[in-house]
């Protein structure tokens, strides 16, 4: 009989690390708390740097698990170790036992709220990045209706110590430049402004992302936060920033703007993190053993971390995670 | 705008405060610009809705601007403050109210620092009784004075006379509302409401009637930045910071501005004269300004009181615009007597504002 392992979470990563170890001739079982698989990456449109349809990767992905069992709309409610592994309750009173689990349980999207100066939940104009994915995802969205100026914060709850979130989100400068790329697709006509701190382009073409947003769509990058958000009477967005460039502040108004939400811990999982006996590091994110050697590991035994519950994380870093982790967990049962 | 929003954030920064029995404190330049402000506060709280509000002769001003003029050093101020507490404790209080926004901001800076450097206490508990040999006990609990009144709004709308309605039209007035800087923008869960979305004067404002306006810079300072005014030569920036408001609000048409801080009045008020001298501009209707008022004038003026008695007089805006639009009357010709009728004398009236 083949050996199961529990996969909680069925994003990128804990689809990615089912179907490795289901080629490694594991039975890996991905229990889902929402209806369906995907994860965030579902939500999106198109992935940075190149704009490649998110829909095919996730497409992709679903196919590889398609012979792999899955619990959608379930939760893990209760686990304990016992001299064989794992035993696990689900919310549908199933219970699975495992030789190991994974946590692949992702992130939360911070809540823009949260940033009350930005006025998102205040301003009519005021949307989030994942909810402009949407608009580009589904086209529909009665607050982007024909924007001439168009403005990005980023680090929206990252890099923040007045929300607690010192870290970097690592993926949201991309992000604001695909979007502010696409944005441009959709109203040529548009101003397009970002708010940046610093433009940590890190990966393979993201530099060019950046110097074609600049190039080909016209995307003003300035150099400063936006410290205020406020309306005005015809219900256009009026912002105060400092371009920290020129040194001078500045105050523009905007028919939109658009907030880029970092990558927050996914609390959904405490209870059950804390049962495993797994802390949390520094940035309030899953501790992994080792951040060099271990970072698949946890400090418990069999139990085990992949994708962005350890740290902000881009799809790619998640991938190669995912795919590590199988590695690791199958060395671990064959010890 | 979504008022649900805001909804949401009020009910967050809401606080839980004594209803009774508290230690009040004045503020040391608010007797001079307002100088009704303060005691139609402690007759509302005390005659009007039968509060217990103790007031003892001995307190002082809170050392705040010197402190954040930077001519003290923040240990000074700390005993100054010490010192107000031994008072309250003295007199058998334990709620303490302060008049002053920038009062307000020092004592809970102060406290805040205590709690988190317990052994800084311990040397200002020193430096108090080596000064003046006395012992303090910190307030249970600290309000400012227009919290209190937040607190009581709708006992006071249920005694008001002239609600804040036009009564020609019948339509709420439009006023916008002016925190303090020191409110809430240091410590965001002391003030009601929180630091961007204040609810302290909103909460006032429709209680007793009346639509408020939000604007592009409400959130900016009044002008009483206190390097802007106390260096002469920044004063510019002072005055440039008044223009900015009042050019933002300025398409709104508010009737009325209400404030909670000593200096946010003043800077709104006597800056509209100078704008109108050097520029011919003035921001109310026919060549008058618009009238920046107290939260306890205005809770005075909805309670039916006297203008004259509420010190309007002294407002560089002339009021008497709003009286006639709220339906309030006035005896003009008592605009400029002291008590018992006495002529005080009618000051210089500028051209380019209209005074009566």
């Amino acid at each position: 009989m083949k050996e199961n392992i529990l996969i909680i979470g069925g994003g990128a990563a804990g689809m990615e690390a089912a179907t490795q170890l289901h080629k490694m001739g594991l039975n890996p079982i991905i229990v889902e708390k929402s209806e369906a698989l995907g994860g965030h990456i579902a939500q999106w449109d198109r992935l940075f740097p190149a704009f490649h349809p998110a829909k095919d990767v996730v497409e992709q992905m679903l196919d590889n698990v398609k012979d792999i069992k899955t619990y959608l709309n379930t939760e893990v409610t209760d686990i304990q170790r016992n001299n064989d592994g794992f035993h696990a309750v689900l919310s549908n009173n199933e219970t699975i036992d495992a030789k190991a689990v994974i946590l692949a349980t992702g992130f939360d999207v911070f809540k823009a709220e949260r940033k009350q100066e930005y006025g998102y939940g205040i301003y009519n104009n005021v949307i989030t990045s994942v909810e402009l994915e949407e608009f580009f995802r589904t086209g529909k969205d009665e607050r982007i209706n024909h924007p001439k100026k168009i403005g990005f914060v980023h680090c929206v709850g990252a890099r923040d110590v007045k929300v607690c979130n010192t870290y970097c989100s690592k993926v949201c400068c991309t992000t604001a430049l695909k979007q502010a790329c696409e944005i441009k697709e959709v109203f040529p006509d548009a101003e397009v402004y970002t708010f940046y701190m610093d433009l940590r382009m890190f990966g393979l073409g993201y530099e060019d992302l950046y110097l074609k947003s600049q190039k080909d769509f016209d995307v003003k990058c300035v150099r400063g936060r936006v410290c205020e958000v406020s309306e005005d009477m015809d219900g256009k967005i009026v912002i105060k920033a400092e371009d920290t460039l020129f040194g001078k502040p500045l105050k523009m108004t905007l028919d939109l703007l658009v907030l880029m939400c970092s990558m927050e811990k996914n609390k959904s999982i405490d209870a059950i993190q804390q049962k495993l006996g797994i802390a949390n590091n520094s940035d309030g994110f899953m501790q992994n053993k080792d951040m060099y050697l271990g970072m698949n590991d946890t400090a418990q035994e069999g139990v085990f971390v992949a994708g962005a519950c350890t740290a902000p994380k881009s799809l790619p870093d998640t991938i190669g995670e995912a795919r590590s982790v199988a590695v690791e967990v199958y060395n671990y049962l064959n010890k | 705008m979504i008022i649900e929003g805001k909804q949401k954030i009020w009910a967050d920064y809401q606080k839980d405060i004594p209803n009774d029995h508290y230690f009040y404190v004045r503020s040391c330049i608010r007797q001079a610009f307002w100088p009704g402000s303060e005691v139609t506060f402690l007759d509302i709280t005390r005659n009007k809705l039968g509060k217990d509000f103790y007031e003892n002769p001995y307190h002082t001003t809170c050392g705040g601007i010197a402190y954040h003029s930077d001519t003290i050093p923040q240990e000074t101020a700390m005993t100054i403050i010490a010192r107000q507490f031994a008072l309250m404790h003295e007199s058998g209080y334990e709620n303490y109210v302060c008049s002053c926004i920038t009062s307000f901001g020092c004592y809970t800076e102060t406290l805040e620092t205590w709690h988190e450097y317990p052994e800084l206490e311990a040397i200002i508990r020193q430096y108090l009784w080596d000064s003046c040999k006395k012992e303090f006990a910190k307030p249970k609990y600290l309000a400012h004075a227009s919290d209190l009144i937040y607190k009581f709004r709708f006992d006071i709308a249920k005694q008001m006379k002239f609600p804040l309605v036009n009564v020609k039209t019948g339509k709420p007035l439009k006023v916008v509302e002016h925190i303090g800087c020191h409110y809430s923008k240091m410590f965001p869960s002391k003030g009601f409401g929180g630091a961007e979305y204040p609810h302290v004067l909103v909460g006032m404002i429709e209680a007793w009637g009346g639509e408020v306006v939000d604007y592009p810079e409400r959130r900016h300072c009044c002008g009483f930045g206190f390097r802007q005014y106390f260096v002469q030569a920044n004063r510019g920036y002072s005055e440039s910071n008044t223009h900015k408001k009042f050019e933002s609000m300025e398409p709104y048409e508010p009737d009325l501005i209400i404030t909670n801080c000593p200096g946010c009045p003043y800077f709104l008020d006597r800056w509209q004269y100078v704008i109108a001298e050097q520029t011919g501009k003035t921001y109310g209707k026919n060549g008058y300004g618009i009238p920046a008022l107290t939260y306890e004038e205005v809770a005075g003026l909805v309670m039916g009181y006297d203008p004259w008695d509420l010190g309007l007089q002294m407002h560089q805006v002339a009021i008497e615009p709003l009286l006639e639009k709220m339906g309030i009357p006035y005896d003009p010709k008592k605009k400029y007597q002291g008590l018992n009728g006495k002529d005080l004398g009618q000051p210089m009236c500028p051209s380019c504002i209209k005074s009566v």
